[in-house]
């Protein structure tokens, strides 16, 4: 009769799929592509905690939960079928858990995603050159996962179809990266028969409002440093705020906005290594004029990963 | 090149697909069919009521004749509705039409969801409680917790059952036809026709009743739910099957008999079950002076517990002095072996949990945000007794025995509760984490097990065809409690047997009620 709790979900869900965990090459919202032929394929390990959360637009704690963290493993792939369209794939572990209170912690296979990321422009003009990118993505369920025990789920449960537009600016080493995605996502179905949000539903099926994931990134691009400062943000498009001490709950209207720092490195001494690391933080969206957070945890988020690349090319031309 | 333009223009069919997927969901029940009754159980006025003492109690006025000007009046009105039906009066006609009482059943649900939510703690670390005497400021009035809830419901549906016997009463001693039955220029809109007198309406005195029981429950709620019996009234009109005076008459004689259930439910203790400082300290002395381990809260900070002096409210099926009687033997004392292999054989099950069993623990978890257990059982209830075509009197006895059962059942296991006070099982294995959120009173015994226990005795003995189910469900319900980790064995079997025993003296009743 008592935890209250965060979208943890979100940062396990957006962050670490949806967005994909940003730092690592070649990502769906990112402005890099693969060679025709080349594989990179690694894992990226993700930590996030929050303390703090929104319940609706109030800011709060739960001495009942205490510090609750949603780590992930995620194993991804990147293939380039040719030099302007890649494919992208992930498959992330993740477990939850709260420092205070008696909830139990979850742990499974989350969502499996795939995108297919092409690169529909690229233009000189003068000394800069721009790009547009277009990206389809795909995401579903592994497991028949719980996704009705918020925030110590490792995910939402919804299968998610996403488009995304990524548009690059880059003179010299310097670039900046701006990102839109739309994402729609399937309704879920619960154990329950029946759940409350503004009202009364007595069945088991849960709508679930689509989603906007936005980012924009600024830094330099050189051929074996990438290192970004980051803004993001998620906002669903619908949902229902948590009530005061209620539970959180899948179809909540989530608001999101962290700014973060992001940097990879591709290891000049040992073939073909590269190195990625992150950190995020959520802020309240109103103090740089974005909407409000609301109904997400206030979390921090650090990724670290390591990836190799290979090419299948034919090295003779 | 070409494959690359194919496979871009086929997640854009997927993601177009997509978009353009219906989202919307409805209610199991939002298609249901206009009631059809297949026994208007016209002796109904005879059937023993909960209080009222006698059927015409309280009186109604005889309805003018059916060549009168008044009635013809009425009748127009009708017509004139009957005119221009807007989708939303259809939909309004329909919603009301599956049965009134399965409406009001649902509608209350709906609220114990809505105010059941713990207040949040204070700064200084205390919580604040609601107060019946300033329900809008937060914290709000009423928290609908388990016994709260079952009462609520208990209240408001035997409140239904009596005005439903009275309405019966006066619909066979009146025996005015339905409107469409004087003028067939009136249409039976929307609804079944019926032989079933239609003065006083059956709609409006269980919008009556319902509206005047929410002055006690659910005070926050007066406005939307007079909105909501206005509406029902309407729809009731509008669809052909009662005048606006036979609508005037039932509303009228509805909130009377409302006013016997709340004069009750002032005087039956529920309003002092939250205890004192006083109280509560009085529990742990108690237990340990008895050598045991109290039970404490584990919330941060500690909460005091839930309705500990809920024992004390005045039961409806049997009388007060019989409640002490369902208390069964004491659990392993705290120092036992036998008590920490108890805890033992929750942690084995919580430590790696199968999705299965999280399943089951979310599918029977009704807790915060919930209708509760009783709730739970109620909506159980309603998924068979939709199918059976019960007159309406007949829908609300059987919703009336099944939460008195449950109301009764929440006093006798808070008896037991506190009379033993024993800690939960994280209390004694800290190891053991739990599937949902551990309930702030004592363990033994199990509530959600009480409650199943009298709910599925009850629905047993009523639909006996689906007894096995019932039963299964009951214990599914209990064993949802150990394998989430929060219960002992021992607190789900001794709970699911004190459930029965309470469930029997709803059958009991329902044998000698005039209604078989």
């Amino acid at each position: 009769m008592k935890h209250k709790q965060i979208l943890k979900p979100l940062i396990a869900i957006f962050a670490a799929v949806l967005i994909g965990s940003h730092v690592q090459a070649q990502l769906p919202d990112d402005a890099i592509m693969l060679g025709k032929k080349q594989l990179c394929t690694g894992f990226t390990y993700m930590n996030s905690q929050w303390k703090d959360y929104w319940e609706g637009t109030l800011k709060r704690t739960n001495l009942n939960m205490g510090t609750v963290s949603t780590q992930s493993v995620m194993f991804m792939s990147v293939y380039g079928i040719s030099d302007k369209l890649n494919v992208l794939t992930s498959v992330p572990y993740v477990w939850t858990h709260a420092t205070a209170g008696t909830l139990s912690g979850l742990a499974g296979f989350q969502d499996f995603e795939l995108d297919l990321k092409w690169e529909a422009l690229t233009k000189k003009i003068g000394k800069s050159t721009v790009s547009l990118f277009a990206v389809g993505g795909f995401s579903t369920p592994m497991s028949k996962y719980e996704a009705d025990f918020q925030p110590m789920s490792i995910g939402l449960g919804s299968t998610n179809i996403s488009y995304r537009i990524t548009g690059d600016y880059q003179r010299g080493i310097f670039f900046a990266t701006l990102s839109g995605a739309y994402v729609w996502r399937s309704n879920i179905k619960i154990d329950r028969t029946s759940y409350y949000t503004t009202e009364l539903h007595n069945t088991n099926a849960v709508q679930m409002p689509n989603v906007f994931n936005g980012n924009l990134n600024v830094g330099i691009r050189k051929k074996n440093l990438v290192a970004e400062a980051v803004l993001m943000n998620m906002t669903t498009l619908g949902g229902f705020d948590i009530r005061r001490n209620d539970m959180p709950f899948a179809s909540n209207r989530m608001v999101s906005t962290s700014i973060g720092a992001h940097a990879k490195y591709f290891i000049p001494f040992v073939t073909n290594l590269e190195v990625a690391g992150g950190y995020d933080y959520v802020i309240n969206g109103r103090d740089i004029r974005l909407p409000r957070s609301r109904n997400v945890g206030k979390s921090q988020t650090f990724t670290v990963g390591i990836y190799y690349i290979l090419s299948f090319k034919n090295n003779k031309n | 090149m070409k494959k690359i333009f194919n496979s871009i223009a086929c997640v854009s069919v997927i993601a177009s697909l997509a978009v353009g997927c219906n989202k919307s969901i409805s209610n199991r029940t939002a298609g249901l069919p206009a009631l059809t009754t297949d026994n208007n159980d016209l002796n109904a006025g005879g059937w023993k009521p909960v209080l009222l003492s006698r059927p015409d109690s309280f009186s109604v006025a005889a309805p003018a004749a059916t060549n009168s000007p008044a009635y013809l009046a009425d009748l127009n009105e009708i017509k004139s509705l009957q005119q221009n039906i807007s989708k939303d009066q259809q939909n309004s006609i329909k919603y009301w039409a599956a049965g009134s009482t399965l409406r009001w059943n649902e509608i209350m649900r709906g609220l114990v969801a809505k105010y059941n939510l713990p207040t949040v703690t204070n700064s200084n670390g205390t919580y604040p409680a609601p107060s019946s005497t300033n329900p809008l400021a937060y914290p709000l009035f009423p928290f609908t917790n388990p016994p709260y809830a079952a009462r609520a419901y208990a209240y408001v549906s035997a409140a239904q059952y009596d005005a439903l016997i009275a309405c019966w009463y006066f619909k066979t001693k009146y025996n005015q036809a339905a409107p469409y039955k004087i003028d067939s220029s009136v249409g039976a809109k929307f609804i079944s026709k019926t032989d079933l007198p239609s003065y006083p309406s059956e709609a409006a005195v269980l919008a009556g009743v319902t509206a005047e029981m929410m002055k006690l429950l659910f005070p926050d709620e007066i406005a939307n739910i007079q909105q909501t019996a206005i509406q029902a009234e309407q729809a009731t009109i509008a669809s052909g099957a009662a005048t606006r005076s036979a609508v005037v008459a039932g509303e009228a004689l509805g909130r009377q008999v409302a006013e016997l259930f709340i004069a009750r439910a002032r005087g039956d203790h529920a309003g002092t079950a939250g205890g004192t400082q006083t109280d509560w300290t009085n529990f742990q002395t108690i237990a340990l002076n008895l050598g045991q381990i109290p039970w404490y809260s584990l919330e941060i900070p500690q909460r005091p517990p839930m309705l500990p002096l809920f024992y004390k409210v005045k039961p409806f099926l049997f009388d007060s002095a019989a409640i002490s009687s369902f208390r069964p033997g004491p659990p392993p004392t705290t120092n036992s072996p036998e008590l920490m292999k108890d805890a033992d054989e929750a942690y084995t099950y919580i430590k790696n949990p199968s999705r299965d069993q999280i399943g089951i623990v979310e599918f029977w978890a009704d807790g915060v945000g919930t209708y509760s257990p009783p709730g739970h059982w109620n909506a159980i209830a309603a998924d068979d007794f939709v199918k059976q075509n019960w007159s309406e009197v007949r829908m609300a006895r059987n919703f009336a025995l099944l939460n008195m059962a449950e109301m009764d059942v929440a006093i006798v296991c808070w008896d037991i509760k506190y009379f033993y006070f024993s800690p939960r099982p994280t209390q004694m294995e800290p190891r053991i984490k739990t599937l949902t959120g551990i309930p702030n009173f004592p363990s033994y015994v199990s509530g959600h097990s009480c409650f199943s226990g009298a709910a599925s005795a009850f629905l047993s003995y009523l639909l006996p065809e689906n007894a096995a189910r019932y039963q299964a469900m009951a214990v599914q319900a209990g064993m949802s409690r150990l394998i989430s980790g929060i219960h002992y064995r021992i607190d789900v079997e001794t709970g699911l047997t004190v459930g029965q025993n309470v469930g029997s003296y709803a059958v009991a009743r329902a044998q000698a009620d005039g209604a078989n």
